[in-house]
């Protein structure tokens, strides 16, 4: 799995590359975590390179979700999700806790 | 019926090869990519959870993985010799809860039981732990 940080000056931007499960996980919460150690809480995470994730990745997302929104202070959204993972989503109820977007720029802009 | 049998040390870095296994038996049994990634993740949860919590503490655990095609139906059977861990003991999620009351176990499980047909779960003191996993090609 490879992760980049792009930051722009609305919001930061995780670009995902591979496979996210329990092995993976943490590197992806650890991305997370310095976003939001560092006082940013408008993420978008760009998905469309990414080829699996099982639920260990959708726990890591639920637990940014929640740190982002404290204080209405920002929001985690999702880019580019490809139709598996889409569907996994769907099926742990968790399409109604993200803001998903087809464009990863688009994901910028609404901010 | 021609079964694989892998045995797998107990660790996360093999959740990639478990896949692999799993997704080349489900695609000789002519499942289409939709199913078979839906067979990898309900796997992976499986056997996720197994070293995360049958396995919790242990470094030298062992995973020993069947899997093969009797006529239409897939069968993966995942043996472990850890701690009893009967996933259907876990309380299935609430998909409905706001994102605060949101819990974060169980996922997986739930997952698994939505994504197989079947589940069953079996322990026996000298025997070990076996988890079934079944799931009939459409």
């Amino acid at each position: 799995m490879e992760i980049t940080n792009k930051e722009f000056k609305h919001c930061d931007m995780l670009v995902l590359k591979g496979r996210i499960d329990s092995a993976t996980a943490p590197q992806f919460s650890q991305a997370l975590d310095t976003i939001t150690e560092s006082g940013r809480f408008k993420i978008v995470v760009d998905m469309s390179g990414l080829e699996y994730m099982s639920s260990a990745g959708f726990r890591a997302l639920l637990a940014s979700q929640r740190t982002c929104k404290r204080y209405n202070r920002g929001e985690v959204v999702l880019a580019g999700v490809p139709s598996r993972i889409q569907e996994a989503l769907e099926l742990a109820g968790f399409t109604e806790l993200f803001k998903t977007f087809d464009d990863p720029l688009a994901a910028v802009g609404n901010f | 019926m021609s079964m694989r049998k892998v045995r797998f040390p107990a660790d996360f870095q093999y959740l990639d090869a478990i896949r692999d296994l799993v997704a080349e038996t489900a695609r000789e049994g002519g499942f289409n990519d939709k199913e078979i990634y839906s067979i990898q993740l309900a796997a992976d949860e499986a056997a996720s959870n197994i070293i995360e919590h049958a396995y919790e503490g242990v470094t030298d655990g062992e995973l020993e993985i069947v899997c093969g095609m009797d006529g239409a139906l897939l069968t993966i059977i995942l043996h472990d010799h850890g701690q009893p861990f009967d996933p259907g003991s876990v309380r299935p999620p609430d998909l409905k809860a706001d994102l605060s009351d949101r819990q974060i176990g169980g996922l997986g499980i739930y997952l698994m039981r939505k994504l197989m047909d079947e589940v069953r779960y079996e322990s026996s003191p000298d025997g070990g732990n076996r988890l079934i996993l079944s799931k009939r090609r459409s």
